[in-house]
């Protein structure tokens, strides 16, 4: 009798207990989405950008997905001065080069600012710089500034689509997946 | 049903049904601590009325302060600072207290280091101390977003992109905390949470689970000496209060407490109505920007000589010295392997160690706030070096330390 009691006490709690763990891992689940970005901010995703107007060695700044987005056309001078390992950084379109980069550094996020005159960037939080394709030459960080997925369209580029030049940067491995 | 006896009054109608009278023995007449102490055992008392004060003006920012990135800003620097009566009372009080709770806590934990109130049987008061000291660093960076200008964006930005993990490109998982691709008003949303609920809760948890904790191998005292406290509470109650070691915890050690929160609350309210402007960064009051840096990114004082530890390394290398410098200080009980319970003073190599500690902490935190560049770059290289290397040979010096 005593036995048989335990041995129904002890069912009820693993039963409880059981379900209760069920239940605890879905609540977790539940809140694990909750932190989730929302659809309608992943959706916004796409921002389109019009090459032609760019001048050489004259930074331009655009915003995609809430990050500068850094745009330097490069001048005849500066494409003799950079190695052909850096050229695979650079976009070409309408025969002109385009380093084309998520404006963050890649060693904590801050925006790196840059100076024509030494063709530079330069991090001010911790002194890290880039050369004018944005590979990095003094650390901290720990490489170039990434690459955000592009696809060209004509003069234009849609950023946030992945075009087949993007898709050729990933597998060698010139920029990171943004 | 219960058998109760109709009462003569209040308060024995309330002892009835409460036991208020066993409540306020066991909580505060009986609740014995060491005669052999001085003004720095007080800083408990004072850290929990600082946090109540904030807790406080905490309440009434809340009243008129909006969670939403188009209007964070000016409701705190317009609406409450200049339409609301009183309002810039509550911002600064919130402000200078929130900076000088770390002071304290500084002050807190480094009389138990001198004093070695982290050893035999103490050890939960110190780990639930620092579970406190992790819970207040989250409390203040929170609330250090909420403003929403250039510090707030660009010190969350940082902060959320170490969960990176460096070379392991956690981005899904920086994204995820985020709630965005970059600070935004999801991440506004949830760390006003984390401000106002979350994180406040479990600091309330947390002080009872450190007073919890205290009870049972008593408060320390200044030769760190053993003794019966069963016996020197006899002592007391029959009235030999001179002979005993012990006095109750309310009202005779309070009144000491009051003394020193007296002196300090003069000191606090100096700096709330006549130089709050230190924990008010200039470059917060421009609203945040996703596309400028601010040229100099710092962190309050209070984090400086942990950023300093991860500043002069590269990104792995700094991350992990940065993980370990937030965590190391929790294996304190375990790292010194000395069984004595004395002042530093006391122990031979550890006096050096506790004020080379405390000197080399002082040393980062001025690094940290200086520009990364010639002199200054070596001097908090070698410092964050020195900090490492004083936490590994901790457990040597301690392991040969002479029994007391």
């Amino acid at each position: 009798m005593a036995n048989n009691t335990k041995g129904r006490r002890d069912f009820m709690g693993m039963a409880l207990g059981g379900f209760t763990a069920l239940g605890g891992i879905g609540a977790l689940y539940a809140m694990k989405r909750t932190w989730d970005p929302l659809p309608s901010v992943k959706a916004a995703g796409f921002t389109t950008i019009d090459l032609s107007p760019a001048q050489e060695n004259v930074l331009v700044t655009e915003k995609w997905r809430g990050k500068p987005i850094f745009i330097l056309k490069q001048s005849k001078e500066m494409m003799a001065k950079v190695s052909e390992e850096a050229k695979k950084r650079l976009i070409e379109v309408d025969g002109a080069h385009y380093m084309v980069a998520v404006g963050l550094c890649t060693h904590l996020g801050c925006i790196p600012g840059y100076d024509p005159a030494d063709e530079s960037f330069l991090c001010a939080c911790h002194g890290g710089m880039y050369d004018s394709t944005a590979d990095v030459t003094k650390a901290p960080p720990p490489r170039g500034l990434d690459i955000p997925p592009f696809k060209i369209d004509g003069t234009k580029l849609v950023l946030g689509e992945t075009g087949p030049e993007y898709e050729k940067m990933l597998a060698d491995g010139t920029t990171l997946k943004v | 049903m219960a058998h109760f006896e109709k009462a003569k009054n209040l308060h024995e109608w309330m002892d009835q049904r409460l036991a208020i009278d066993t409540l306020k023995k066991v909580m505060q007449t009986e609740y014995w601590i060491p005669k052999n102490i001085n003004f720095l055992w007080a800083m408990g008392m004072v850290l929990a009325a600082t946090f109540g004060i904030l807790l406080v003006s905490g309440i009434f920012l809340l009243m008129y302060y909006q969670p939403n990135v188009n209007t964070a800003f000016d409701s705190v620097n317009y609406t409450i600072m200049s339409e609301v009566g009183y309002g810039w009372l509550w911002r600064h009080v919130h402000g200078v207290g929130a900076s000088v709770v770390f002071l304290i806590i500084y002050i807190h934990m480094f009389t138990g280091i001198y004093y070695g109130s982290y050893k035999k049987g103490r050890e939960l008061i110190w780990l639930s101390g620092m579970g406190l000291f992790v819970a207040f660093s989250a409390e203040a960076f929170s609330g250090y977003m909420l403003p929403w200008g250039q510090m707030s964006y660009w010190a969350g930005m940082v902060i959320t992109n170490l969960f990176s993990g460096g070379s392991l490109h956690a981005d899904g998982l920086v994204e995820w905390i985020r709630g965005d691709y970059v600070p935004g008003q999801a991440f506004l949303n949830r760390f006003f949470m984390l401000h106002v609920l979350l994180i406040p809760l479990a600091i309330i948890g947390l002080i009872v689970l450190h007073f919890g904790t205290l009870r049972i191998p008593h408060v320390n005292n200044q030769d760190g000496e053993e003794f019966d406290f069963a016996e020197a509470a006899e002592l007391y109650k029959a009235g030999k209060v001179k002979e005993s070691k012990v006095i109750p915890f309310s009202p005779v050690f309070l009144s000491k407490d009051v003394l020193v929160m007296g002196v300090y609350f003069i000191i606090f309210f100096y700096l709330v109505f006549y130089h709050f402007e230190f924990a008010m960064d200039p470059v917060n009051f421009d609203p945040a920007n996703g596309l400028k840096t601010p040229t100099h990114i710092y962190p309050e004082w209070y984090f400086l000589w942990s950023y300093e530890i991860l500043r002069p390394f590269s990104t792995n290398v700094g991350l992990i010295a940065f993980a370990i410098a937030q965590v190391i200080f929790f294996t304190l009980p375990f790292l010194d392997r000395s069984p004595n319970v004395a002042p530093a003073s006391r122990r031979g190599a550890f006096k050096f160690w506790f004020w080379a500690l405390l000197i080399d902490m002082i040393v980062l935190t001025f690094m940290g706030k200086l520009p990364p560049q010639g002199i200054w770059s070596t001097v908090g290289l070698v410092a964050a070096l020195t900090f490492m290397g004083l936490w590994i040979i901790l457990p040597i010096i301690t392991s040969k330390e002479k029994k007391l």
